[in-house]
């Protein structure tokens, strides 16, 4: 069992606060046309899952993450600089502009990649644990997906793949109660997701996914069980997602008295009144974590301004790797 | 020929000379493996019992799920293995569009290349005596029109061998059209590990004055025949099977346009939007005043596959088809 240690419960702290910083100066700029395109899907409220998760994880096992992914790759160790960079279109982004948010992937701290379908990684997070069993390390590999995204076919084939290989794989389900506009209730006729891990005889776990000790916990005994060989988990994590399913959503669908209570699910203020009731940490520490965090984001966002535009003379370069169209 | 020349070679059908290509490359490199349903045993032959030869965990049977293993060679591909995987009937590949086509072909463009896709999938397309229309058909042009991954269309044991153990090589994702119909095709075949044909180079199959004959897969022998018997009348047309058609030899088939001024496409697949569709725009925008004519294609109907022995023997092209298309293509634009 890991123990919350200062160290550790500073790092998820540090961890939820960048993701929050850096989406909502994101929401600003899709707001102001500071950054191109619509489809902007931020995880504001819902931080804790990615960082309760990737703190389970060592810097050189994988993720595959959703649509939904700028807290997945922060939380894995990817710079907030170049990642503003690429929601900007700019060359120094992590993808040179080529992929925005809704692909942003850096393969240097183990992030395989966001993905704009529904249900893609969950086939693609069992290779990568099939590849490492197979060059005989001992990385991890973990999927993120939704709620929606448990009704893809993908979800059964790659649940089943892994299952039947036993590959180092933890499934992660972020359940926010929503595909799209759609509530769970009307897309699906199971309540907790992890049921499902019955199917394919692995474990199936649900935590409350606003607390990020919590999602640590079964994380860390998750990805033990893959590393040691003893094969994949589905973990749900329950969460809210503040904001709508992208940053142009008028998220009608959703009455005010539901939204009244997504401050009560907010996994920062959860963490901080814990800090300070169990004596993790104290009020000037965070206040010193949060204005660093503060001033990473500005020279972010300073950095993607001053980057330069990439040049369309680049992109037969990248459609193969020799180069030829 | 551009190829690697070897003095020793053994008498090979075309599904042992795939077979031992498979073989060699996962012998010369540990990170080539294979994936597919039911490849042990494998239906038409190239991977069976391979398993015996190579080590059981080469060459894994999976569960019938296209979208698990594509999308899971994907993943080992991108982590730095060399993942094979055989779509057991390329109509199959129907199943996993979305791990091809917004995957496989993206994922280093999207990344800006931070990672290659090192992937090959094999997949038997074609016409065999009354496979039906699920199993028989020729999806090369479909994949032609998406950007970022390779297609190779071996028509002769010696491609086959040759040119997958390029793919195997190459760092990106290819597409290898085996043909069904050629499996049990035979000709001699260099034994030597370090053969290879390289992408992107046409053969020129058969040399001629009047007309170019530009056929796909398995098409190309039903091609050099027609040219044969063409031949008896006094027209001389010349044969050109690119071998891969992603990337294309454009430089062999202008040339030969050029020469002849004459060009008919010949494929197995549909007619609207096929192979012989983007050949004809190429040739026309980039020889349009070496030609004496307009391109003619021979194709497919534009129908699904049926399985009446009588109704699919009409439904592909033929020697005889090929030959009346090229012999009305010469003497209407002398």
């Amino acid at each position: 069992m890991p123990e919350f240690s200062e160290e550790l419960v500073i790092r998820l702290y540090k961890t939820m606060y960048t993701i929050r910083g850096f989406e909502e100066k994101v929401s600003e700029y899709a707001r102001t046309g500071m950054v191109p395109g619509f489809m902007i899907h931020l995880s504001v409220g819902q931080e804790a899952v990615p960082a309760g998760v990737c703190a389970a994880l060592r810097e050189d096992d994988y993720i595959v993450s959703t649509h939904r992914g700028h807290g997945h790759l922060i939380a894995k160790g990817a710079r907030t600089d170049r990642m503003m960079a690429e929601l900007k279109g700019k060359e120094a982004g992590y993808c040179r502009g080529r992929g925005g948010s809704m692909h942003i992937t850096s393969v240097e701290v183990g992030g395989l990649g966001a993905n704009g379908i529904v249900g893609a990684g969950l086939v693609i997070a069992p290779g990568a644990a099939l590849s490492a069993r197979m060059r005989g390390t001992d990385q991890v590999a973990v999927c993120f997906f939704g709620d929606g995204a448990s009704n893809q076919g993908t979800f059964h084939e790659g649940l089943n793949l892994a299952a039947t290989w036993k590959l180092p794989v933890v499934f992660v389900c972020e359940n926010n109660g929503y595909g799209f506009s759609t509530p769970q209730r009307a897309h699906q006729s199971i309540g907790r997701i992890s049921r499902r891990a019955e199917a394919y005889e692995m474990p199936g776990i649900t935590v409350n996914g606003d607390d990020v000790m919590e999602v640590f916990l079964a994380a860390s005994w998750a990805v033990e069980r893959a590393r040691s060989g003893g094969g994949p988990t589905l973990l749900e994590a329950t969460t809210c997602r503040w904001h709508g399913h992208f940053e142009d959503d008028d998220d009608d669908y959703r009455s005010a008295e539901e939204k009244a209570t997504f401050p009560a699910h907010d996994p920062i203020a959860l963490l901080e009144r814990r800090c300070i009731e169990e004596g993790l940490s104290s009020t000037a520490q965070l206040e010193r974590i949060r204005s660093e965090v503060e001033e990473e984001i500005a020279r972010a966002c300073a950095f993607a301004e001053e980057s330069e535009e990439p040049s369309p003379e680049d992109d037969a370069g990248l459609v193969f790797a020799g180069g030829e169209r | 020929m551009a190829e690697t020349m070897a003095a020793e070679t053994e008498f090979l059908t075309y599904f042992q000379a795939v077979r031992l290509a498979l073989k060699e490359e996962m012998e010369l490199d540990p990170s080539v493996f294979l994936m597919g349903e039911d490849i042990r045993f494998s239906i038409f032959g190239p991977t069976k019992d391979l398993h015996l030869e190579v080590g059981e965990s080469r060459v894994l049977d999976t569960p019938i799920t296209e979208s698990a293993f594509v999308g899971a060679a994907v993943g080992a591909a991108i982590t730095g293995m060399r993942p094979v995987v055989e779509i057991m009937f390329a109509d199959f590949m129907t199943v996993c569009m979305d791990q091809i086509i917004n995957q496989a072909a993206k994922i280093r463009f999207m990344t800006g290349g931070q990672v290659k896709v090192p992937l090959v999938i094999r997949a038997p397309g074609g016409m065999l005596t009354s496979s039906a229309a699920q199993h028989s058909q020729c999806l090369e042009a479909l994949f032609m029109h998406i950007p970022g991954l390779k297609i190779c269309v071996p028509s002769g044991p010696v491609d086959a061998k040759g040119l997958l153990k390029s793919a195997i090589r190459d760092d990106d994702p290819v597409l290898f059209f085996e043909h069904k119909a050629l499996y049990f095709a035979s000709e001699e075949v260099p034994t030597d590990p370090q053969f290879t044909v390289p992408m992107g180079q046409a053969a020129v199959l058969r040399e001629g004055e009047d007309v170019t004959v530009f056929a796909v897969s398995g098409m190309v022998s039903s091609a050099v025949s027609a040219a044969n018997s063409l031949a008896r009348d006094g027209i001389s047309a010349e044969v050109i099977d690119p071998r891969t058609l992603v990337p294309l030899d454009k430089q062999a088939l202008l040339a030969s346009v050029r020469k002849t001024g004459r060009l008919v496409t010949v494929e197995e697949g549909c007619l609207t939007g096929g192979v012989g569709a983007e050949i004809s725009a190429l040739v026309t925008a980039e020889a349009w005043s070496d030609l004496k004519g307009p391109v003619v294609r021979v194709a497919a109907k534009d129908q699904p596959v049926p399985f009446s022995p009588v109704l699919e023997a009409a439904c592909a092209p033929t020697a005889q088809t090929i030959a009346a298309a090229v012999r009305e293509c010469v003497e209407k634009n002398r």
